[in-house]
């Protein structure tokens, strides 16, 4: 099954929602408003033809400096119709994303995940909390301007504190690096 | 009551956390903590070029090192639209293969201790310790040989690998055997696994549980079967399953793939010659052969870009699955046509199954929680990545 194929059927069962089909090499990607993003889950869930039973996981991608920056991104199965999917939803810096828990209960630790590697905030989650990270860590370390090695001696009594100065020298270390 | 088990806790399989609400003997509520182990391995390898990753997601999951790198190099194959020799893929089989054996054979040995046989895990280490002599062959590294590469495989096969591999197959299904003589029929591990932690199958597939545990429940999906990569189309194997959803379900659907991989194996080492083709034939991934290297100035260029600068990715991202011993490890990657990954996820089987875990044990005994973590088989270093 083709993406437009999976929209069409999507159109019908979920009136009035802007589907868009994501380029792709390996399975149909579907671009979903995070406003019917719900609907669209249930339908895929309950739709005879699609029967998406396994949410496999929940996972992000930071696009910055692109706008919208994030990209949710949900890897579905259907093992009655051997089929898989992908879904995108795009996401802007301080956007927000609803939870599929209530479709797929598995989704309340991946979605967690997200939350706490890239800062997407997964409304009527009702638990997110950190999940990997400590639960008093600040920041969200797989975004693109997270830095990933900060050179600072060592401190043993006072808190680790970056300056606006030595976080930027670092992002741009890194970049140098990077071509 | 409030019972706090872990992290340092022997049944718990390295670092997982469970604080236990009880009521008496029975579990009220459980809220496991994890991210003990969490190396931050998937931000390390956006620093990495496309090569050099393979080394850091075999540490993911490191009970089931070639599962993992095996899901990467198909992903990062998938976007570079490579092809691998027939030769390769059945190298690749038959290692994918000896690595769920391994991982099984750990799963069983420490499964089985936990609940009190003991001399499982002396059986069952010995066994693997064969499986570790194989990967030290190859590659120089017991633990994580990174002997896939995208493009193929890092050399040829060493001489005497077919008679290793052989040698273990022919006294390895006697050994199933024996385990099973230990177990199977035994009265202790059945009262302790049979009907504890039983999982519906919808409920399984709510919670994102494939692999062994889903089939322990009624279900015939495995990637393998589903959606075959390395012509696992092309060998002749049986998907076992249950219907009980218990402990002990799991157990025997285990045991029996344990079964299935010999089999596969066996059909795998009669394809595979001693010596051929060990990586595809494109320039942009593979460097040239070395006597190349040395007499082609052409060669000579290519050798040295692959290995200064790497190979560029086309733009673009790829989910590659393949059944790993604890259900399907997904790989997904974003390319930015660069010469290192955008973003590199692993989906991991542990991380689901220790989600579910709370409502799995929820009502049963706190002596259960531990045959049930154990039949869950949950890898800290795959769940925390």
């Amino acid at each position: 099954m083709e993406s437009a194929a999976v929209i069409e059927i999507l159109q019908s069962a979920v009136p009035g929602a802007a589907y868009e089909v994501g380029h792709n090499v390996d399975m149909p990607t579907i671009y979903v408003p995070a406003g019917s993003l719900v609907a669209t889950c249930g339908a895929l869930r309950d739709h005879p033809m699609l029967q998406f039973n396994v949410l496999l996981e929940v996972t992000a991608a930071d696009y910055l400096p692109r706008d919208p920056r994030f990209e949710v991104v949900y890897h579905l199965l259907s093992v009655p119709k051997r089929q898989r999917l992908r879904l995108k939803v795009r996401v802007g810096a301080n956007g927000s994303v609803p939870t599929v828990q209530s479709v797929w209960r598995g989704a309340g630790w991946p979605e967690r995940e997200v939350w706490d590697m890239f800062g997407i905030v997964f409304d009527n989650h009702g638990d997110l909390r950190r999940l990997l990270m400590p639960e008093d860590w600040e920041g969200h370390p797989a975004r693109k301007d997270y830095p990933v090695q900060i050179r600072k001696a060592a401190q043993t009594y006072e808190p680790l504190e970056v300056s606006e100065a030595e976080f930027r020298a670092n992002i741009e270390r890194d970049r140098l690096k990077r071509h | 009551m409030t019972v706090n088990m872990g992290p340092q806790h022997p049944s718990t399989h390295g670092v997982l956390r469970l604080v236990l609400e009880l009521d008496g003997e029975f579990i009220q509520s459980v809220m496991p903590t994890i991210g003990y182990l969490h190396t931050g391995i998937e931000k390390t390898a956006e620093q990495k070029k496309w090569q050099q990753v393979v080394p850091l997601v075999e540490r993911m999951d490191y009970l089931a090192a070639q599962s993992n790198s095996l899901a990467y190099v198909l992903a990062v194959e998938k976007l570079l639209g490579l092809t691998m020799p027939k030769r390769v893929d059945d190298i690749r089989v038959i290692l994918a293969e000896l690595q769920r054996l391994a991982s099984h054979l750990i799963w069983l040995g420490t499964h089985a201790m936990e609940i009190g046989a003991v001399s499982m895990l002396f059986y069952a280490v010995r066994e693997r310790e064969l499986l570790l002599n194989i990967n030290e062959l190859i590659a120089g590294f017991r633990f994580f040989p990174s002997y896939f590469r995208v493009g193929g495989l890092r050399e040829d096969l060493p001489r005497g690998f077919h008679e290793a591999v052989n040698a273990f197959l022919d006294r390895f299904p006697g050994k199933i055997d024996e385990f099973e003589g230990l177990l199977t029929k035994n009265d202790i591990f059945r009262r302790r696994t049979e009907g504890v932690g039983a999982l519906t199958l919808e409920d399984a597939f709510q919670w994102g549980l494939v692999g062994p545990i889903a089939r322990a429940c009624g279900s015939d999906y495995d990637v393998r079967k589903y959606f075959p990569y390395c012509g696992y189309e092309s060998y002749d194997f049986q998907i076992p399953t249950a219907t009980e959803g218990d402990v002990y379900a799991r157990y025997r659907v285990r045991v029996a793939e344990m079964r299935e991989s010999v089999k596969i194996c066996r059909q795998a080492i009669q394809r595979i010659s001693p010596t051929g083709a060990f990586a595809c034939d494109d320039t942009r991934v593979v460097p040239p052969p070395k006597d190349k290297v040395y007499t082609e100035m052409e060669a000579l260029i290519q050798h040295f870009l692959i290995y200064s600068q790497g190979f560029t990715v086309p733009a673009g991202d790829a989910y590659v699955p393949v059944e790993g011993p604890r259900g399907e490890h997904g790989c997904y990657i974003v390319s930015d046509g660069s010469n290192r990954p955008w973003r590199v996820k692993m989906r991991a089987p542990s991380f689901m199954a220790i989600q579910a875990l709370p409502s799995i044990v929820k009502g049963g005994l706190i002596a259960d929680v531990v045959a049930v973590i154990g039949s869950n088989d949950v890898v800290m270093g795959d769940c925390d990545r």
